[in-house]
């Protein structure tokens, strides 16, 4: 029995998880050690079994996926579509990565967690979660992976409105779950086109059409390229329909670090990548993917210059770096987006479960206090290193590797993706303003990811005299974890060392049987090693100024605490507001649709044609037509048998006739 | 022989039958006129039963016993009404209407 014959149990093991542990927290049982080794044991054993499926596949290295049928699910005509998992090089990256950084995230909800009364039902949710998450990658054809998709944006769902008792949590998790709508509809349009075109779904049969089918850069491949970007926009969280993912910041901390940074947001990077032939095929609705990319990049980077809240700070970095990875995948360097999106899973992992155990201590702090303060505002903390030092040391290793300094794992994936736009650019000049924008993101992200360090860790403390007495670190169980994300955030780097640093390239020639179809299409320029060096001396020296600059900037003596701070003004005010982006959502989309579905839909449709017309209209009318039958029924025998009469005349001339 | 007047005949009770029904208001006149009506197809059977076959004469005494029932229910339904109501005037029963 080999490991990849086994497939099938890796998502059936969290699915057993999410079984066990929501029949624990319905029967309302207490026992939190039950509901941690089953929650936590679950993803260890899928580790352990990707792991050993990842080995296989090393040594089998097959040119085509392998892929497993399970029963015939869709039978329709000439649509036919199996439930069948497709193991090959992408999805067993994808599912070390799900897999392993969601086992270190399971374990430290342990400590996180322990306190709340639903710990039952956190795990049952989280384990479900990584079930779709697995559905969604090992699904071999475009239904099996929305049934993941669908099903990841439940969980997210119903983690972010996890503490749904308080209105902002459930209203956050309704956000991003009508956002997500949006986008699911192009991925279903995607589909249709995907079918009508080709006349089948699987991911085999369509790859395998694609060149024939569609012409280079035709109507037909730009539109499915486009729609199914707009799903990825909705998953990714992409402009325009990003706003979502820093309300999902309501949700538990490390619900933020496995769906919300590691892995269901970079769902979409999988899917371009999963489907780059299609990508190859339009240049247009690549070219939009970059473009789109590079600007939410740098857009989101500069609302996060302006935040206070330590959660939403990470959660726009991380749409810009998302914004990366699209860069990376809609230039066609499929394997940089890739290992973007690895480096990415390991080192906002870290910062996210380090921001976690900040506000694990301050909520902590204040808790015994008793003191109604903001546990996530960085105004009201600095100066944490000295009561949190493993945390503060593990989160500058990703602050570090976020900015893109050598050798840690940021700075590779970054470089390359940076790179590859700029090579592209000697082809098509508009990647050279890609690229621009992606340097200035760069410089951006290095002095937002250090004002959040200096703010949390450094300077004096602010958290109040009383509280500072409570300040601890976090248990060994939420710290664990953590070192194991630096240890990763640290040596990520080396999966994919390029040739320029005598490496060898390693995840681009493992993910060689996915792209190469792609590559075929459209390659990237190759660059002069000249200039190759040039742009690592760029990027490096703009994360390097960005540092600098946010250390020589900010003003750390005299930040005051968010009780006592003065509101912003003119640009800072734009930022901290984020550009009105929601307020103008609101007032072009949110209330017409309200107004519209109230005054409209509501009260003239459905109260006035459906109850009124419809409804009730019936019942006027048959009442009606029951009162003029019921003034024949006189109770006269006489006039019966005048009707009768007249009935048997008709009868019988209509028969003689 | 003799066919077309005796089908003439019974189709002038028949119809004297059916009009007594319909403008006479005491009931048991309109058990009258409904006898007529039986006995004008009591008619008609035996003129057609010269031509096509026994049978007609037959089912004459099936409507005569049929009729003899009906005259013993229709009667006793009448009385019963007429104790009801100390009347057999159809228009002044009219007890069932919408």
């Amino acid at each position: 029995m080999t490991a990849v014959a086994l497939t099938w149990l890796l998502p059936a093991l969290p699915l057993a998880g999410f079984l066990i542990n929501g029949l624990l927290a319905l029967t309302g049982s207490k026992n939190k050690t039950a509901v941690s080794i089953v929650g936590v044991g679950v993803l260890f054993a899928a580790f352990a079994l990707a792991a050993a499926m990842a080995a296989q596949l090393v040594r089998l290295h097959p040119e085509a996926p392998i892929i497993l049928r399970y029963w015939s699910w869709i039978p329709v005509g000439s649509l036919q579509v199996d439930f069948a998992l497709q193991v090959d090089q992408l999805s067993a990256v994808m599912i070390l990565i799900i897999t392993g950084v969601g086992a270190l995230i399971h374990l430290y909800s342990v400590g996180y967690m322990h306190e709340d009364p639903g710990y039952a039902r956190y795990f049952a949710y989280l384990n479900l979660f990584v079930f779709f998450m697995l559905i969604l990658v090992l699904g071999s054809s475009f239904p099996v992976m929305f049934v993941g998709w669908e099903g990841v944006g439940l969980c997210s769902y119903l983690l972010i409105g996890f503490w749904f008792s308080e209105k902002v949590n459930a209203d956050a998790g309704l956000k991003a779950f009508l956002v997500n709508r949006v986008g699911d509809v192009g991925f279903l349009v995607a589909m249709f086109l995907i079918f009508q075109h080709t006349g089948a779904l699987d991911f085999a049969t369509v790859f395998a059409k694609a060149p024939a089918v569609f012409a280079l850069g035709s109507t037909a491949i730009t539109a499915i390229g486009l729609f199914l970007f707009l799903g990825c926009a909705g998953k990714s969280a992409q402009i325009p329909l990003y706003t979502w993912l820093p309300d999902a910041m309501q949700g538990p901390t490390p619900v933020s670090a496995l769906i919300h940074a590691a892995t269901m947001v970079t769902a979409g990077v999988y899917l371009v990548a999963r489907c780059s032939i299609l990508f190859a095929l339009s240049p247009t609705a690549s070219a939009v993917v970059a473009g789109i990319g590079a600007i939410t990049a740098l857009f989101a980077a500069t609302i996060g210059l302006k935040q206070w809240d330590i959660k939403k700070v990470l959660a726009y970095s991380t749409i810009s770096q998302l914004g990366y990875m699209f860069l990376g995948v809609g230039t066609g360097a499929y394997t940089a987006g890739i290992f973007h999106l690895a480096t990415h899973a390991f080192f906002k992992a870290l910062l996210f479960l380090g921001a976690g155990s900040v506000i694990h201590a301050m909520h902590a702090a204040y808790h015994h206090t008793h003191a109604h303060e903001d546990a996530q505002d960085m105004r009201n903390m600095g100066g944490l290193k000295a009561y949190l030092p493993r945390t503060a040391a593990l989160m500058w290793i990703a602050t570090l590797a976020i900015a893109g300094i050598p050798p840690l794992a940021g700075f590779f994936s970054k470089d390359e993706i940076l790179s590859a736009a700029y090579a592209r650019g000697a082809a098509q000049p508009l990647w050279y303003g890609f690229w621009a924008l992606g340097i200035a993101t760069a410089l951006l992200t290095a002095f937002y990811m250090t004002r959040l360090m200096l703010y949390t860790f450094h300077g004096p403390n602010r958290t109040g005299e009383k509280e500072r007495a409570h300040l601890h670190e976090v248990p060994n169980v939420m710290t664990a974890p953590l070192a194991v994300l630096g240890l990763l955030t640290l040596f990520g780097g080396a999966l994919n060392v390029p040739h320029l640093f005598g490496g060898h390239a390693r995840l681009e020639r493992w993910l060689e049987p996915i792209t190469h179809g792609a590559t075929m299409i459209s390659a990237v320029p190759e660059m002069g090693h000249a200039t190759e060096w040039l742009l690592v001396v760029v990027a490096v020296a703009v994360a390097a100024a960005g540092i600098v600059a946010a250390w020589r900037l900010l003003p750390l003596d005299s930040l005051v605490p968010a009780r006592a701070a003065a509101p912003e003004t003119g640009l800072g005010r734009l930022l901290w507001k984020k550009f009105y982006v929601d307020e103008i959502y609101d007032a072009v989309i949110v209330r017409p649709i309200m107004w519209v579905s109230r005054e409209v839909l509501w009260r003239f449709v459905d109260q006035r044609l459906i109850d009124g017309a419809a409804v009730n209209g019936t019942a006027r009318v048959s009442s009606a037509l029951g009162w003029i039958g019921s003034k024949l029924q006189t109770g006269e025998v006489g006039v019966y048998v005048a009707l009768f009469v007249v009935g048997v005349v008709f009868v019988l001339g209509a028969a003689l006739r | 022989m003799l066919l077309g007047p005796a089908l003439s005949v019974s189709a002038v009770l028949f119809a004297l039958g059916v009009a007594g029904v319909l403008v006479r208001r005491n009931a048991i006149v309109i058990f009258m006129c409904v006898e007529l009506m039986l006995n004008a197809v009591n008619l008609t059977f035996i003129a057609l039963a010269q031509s096509l076959g026994i049978a007609g004469q037959i089912f004459v005494f099936f409507v005569m016993a049929v009729a003899a029932a009906e005259a013993a229910v229709g009667l006793a339904i009448i009385l019963a009404l007429f104790r009801h109501g100390r009347t057999v005037n159809l228009q002044n029963i009219t007890l069932l209407k919408g």
